[in-house]
């Protein structure tokens, strides 16, 4: 096998080595596989900055491993954090008294909360859509779900003593880019999101500190909204009255207007675009993919997960005659509402022939998973019907 | 800076201007397609993101494109590009990778 190595030592430093020949699990076989520091080989998409993918086969568990979980940079310059002395400054014209917050004030002076979310990149799958649109060429894996363990932000910008004028909230994370015109990378959000009990800076992800690939020490977490919100490395919230005009609001991260359902961000939206927000309702199919063989007779089960914008999944159907007829698969663990949430269906072997396999799921916000993509330039929110094809022999 | 560029050294002033450091194992050398314009693209775009996004986004690119891309890059994210340089890197990323029909 022949390898490259590329070291890159900056100041937060950071190693990644390439193995060009190695191969995914069956299916996969197209994608090359990468490791970053603390990772596992994960698909590799851009080395730099990292854009790196979850396998199929590390979807199967009910929360995504750490080592595991997809890696998703826009800016190439990523610092190493000092826990101890990063700091976290929360400020802007609509907070009463600016703070400065350690870690350990983090930790130790606001109520500790947790809950399991799937943490979803805006553009995942974005490579299955067709026709092709640019942008990471994504399969199913830029995305997972973690148990995030930290601080409401509401319990933090209400010590600011957030104003009543406040309308938005504006993250920034140590990230930044290599050249000077290229726009830092920060976001915001309404300020009524931003107060949700549910919103949250995590410090923890699956019992463990954030790994550096996540956003370590701390990122925010905006458990049933896409993964372009939650600021990794954060290191300043400013409070405003008026709506963010940074370039990742206003000119990426944006879908026609009207054409999605989901909240609808008001003092982001114009009459043509409108940032995209919720994540739709969607599953994927981890038990098996297209082509696979089952042998007749063999006890064989379709499982995988499905999500939504944290309504949470009413029902997943399946079709195992190309969407003919359509049985309700069975359910697994509630993890919460923002999890996702496991399906399962016994697939029938008795004779041989092709199973031509559809899951569909919907959630209690009541939508469903639709049959055809809606064609947008970023290529976002591709939550089709999934089918897979499989071979009783 | 003005004309063709050597891709490695550029890189690694860039990196060193940026305050940081590169090493390429000389036995796999970065894999885009030969012919002119090739190490000008390679020079520039690397400065900021390594090259899989050429190959991968090649069936979703066509002339038009490309020419869309590298305008994005020059004017939203403040890549140094003069006329010239941005008439060659799309004549190679064109001519090299348009996988759209």
């Amino acid at each position: 096998m022949r390898r490259r190595e590329l070291l890159l030592g900056a100041a937060g430093g950071w190693f990644a080595v390439r193995a060009l020949g190695a191969l995914a699990a069956a299916g996969e076989d197209k994608d090359a596989l990468g490791t970053l520091a603390g990772k596992r080989p994960l698909i590799q998409r851009a080395l730099r900055p990292p854009n790196f993918e979850t396998p199929l086969r590390d979807l199967a568990a009910a929360f995504t491993p750490n080592d595991v979980f997809f890696v998703r940079y826009h800016l190439a310059v990523i610092p190493r954090i000092d826990p101890a002395t990063w700091r976290l400054t929360v400020g802007g014209s609509s907070v009463g008294s600016a703070l400065t917050l350690s870690l350990h004030e983090l930790q130790h002076d606001f109520e500790r909360v947790e809950l399991a979310a799937v943490n979803q990149c805006s553009g995942n799958r974005r490579g299955l859509f067709t026709p092709r649109v640019p942008g990471v060429q994504w399969g199913n894996g830029a995305m997972g779900n973690a148990l995030w363990s930290g601080v409401r932000l509401r319990d933090v910008l209400r010590r600011a003593r957030i104003a009543p004028d406040a309308l938005e909230v504006v993250f920034n994370g140590a990230d930044t880019p290599v050249l000077p015109g290229t726009p830092d990378f920060v976001k915001s959000l309404p300020a009524e999101r931003a107060l949700d009990e549910n919103t949250l800076i995590a410090l923890a992800m699956n019992g463990r500190p954030l790994p550096h690939w996540n956003g370590a020490p701390a990122r925010l977490v905006v458990p049933g909204w896409t993964g372009t919100y939650w600021v990794k490395h954060l290191t300043d919230i400013r409070v405003e009255p008026q709506a963010f005009e940074g370039f990742w609001m206003k000119a990426a991260y944006r879908l026609p207007t009207g054409a999605f359902p989901g909240y609808r961000f008001a003092s982001q939206e114009t009459k043509e675009t409108t940032p995209i927000t919720e994540i739709l309702v969607n599953s994927l199919i981890t038990s098996h993919v297209s082509g696979a063989r089952l042998r007749r007779g063999a006890t064989a089960a379709l499982a995988g997960k499905a999500w939504d914008n944290g309504a949470g999944i009413e029902g997943v159907e399946v079709s195992t005659d190309g969407r003919a007829s359509w049985r309700d698969a069975v359910l697994g663990k509630d993890l919460g509402r923002y999890a996702w949430r496991e399906f399962r269906m016994p697939l029938d072997t008795s004779s041989v022939g092709t199973l031509n396999v559809a899951v569909r799921a919907r959630s209690r916000n009541g939508t469903r998973q639709p049959d055809t993509l809606t064609v947008n330039p970023a290529g976002y929110h591709d939550n089709i019907v999934q089918t897979v094809t499989l071979e009783v022999v | 800076m003005k004309g063709a560029a050597i891709p490695a050294a550029l890189l690694a002033g860039l990196l060193a201007a940026a305050g940081l450091r590169i090493a390429v194992a000389a036995d796999e050398p970065l894999a885009l397609a030969d012919g002119p314009g090739r190490d000008l693209t390679i020079g520039r775009c690397i400065i900021c993101h390594s090259l899989e996004y050429i190959p991968s986004n090649a069936p979703a690119m066509n002339r038009a494109g490309w020419l869309k891309t590298i305008q994005k890059m020059k004017d939203r994210f403040g890549a140094p590009l003069t006329d010239e340089e941005s008439k060659q890197i799309l004549d190679y990323l064109d001519g090299h990778y348009s996988g759209k029909t």
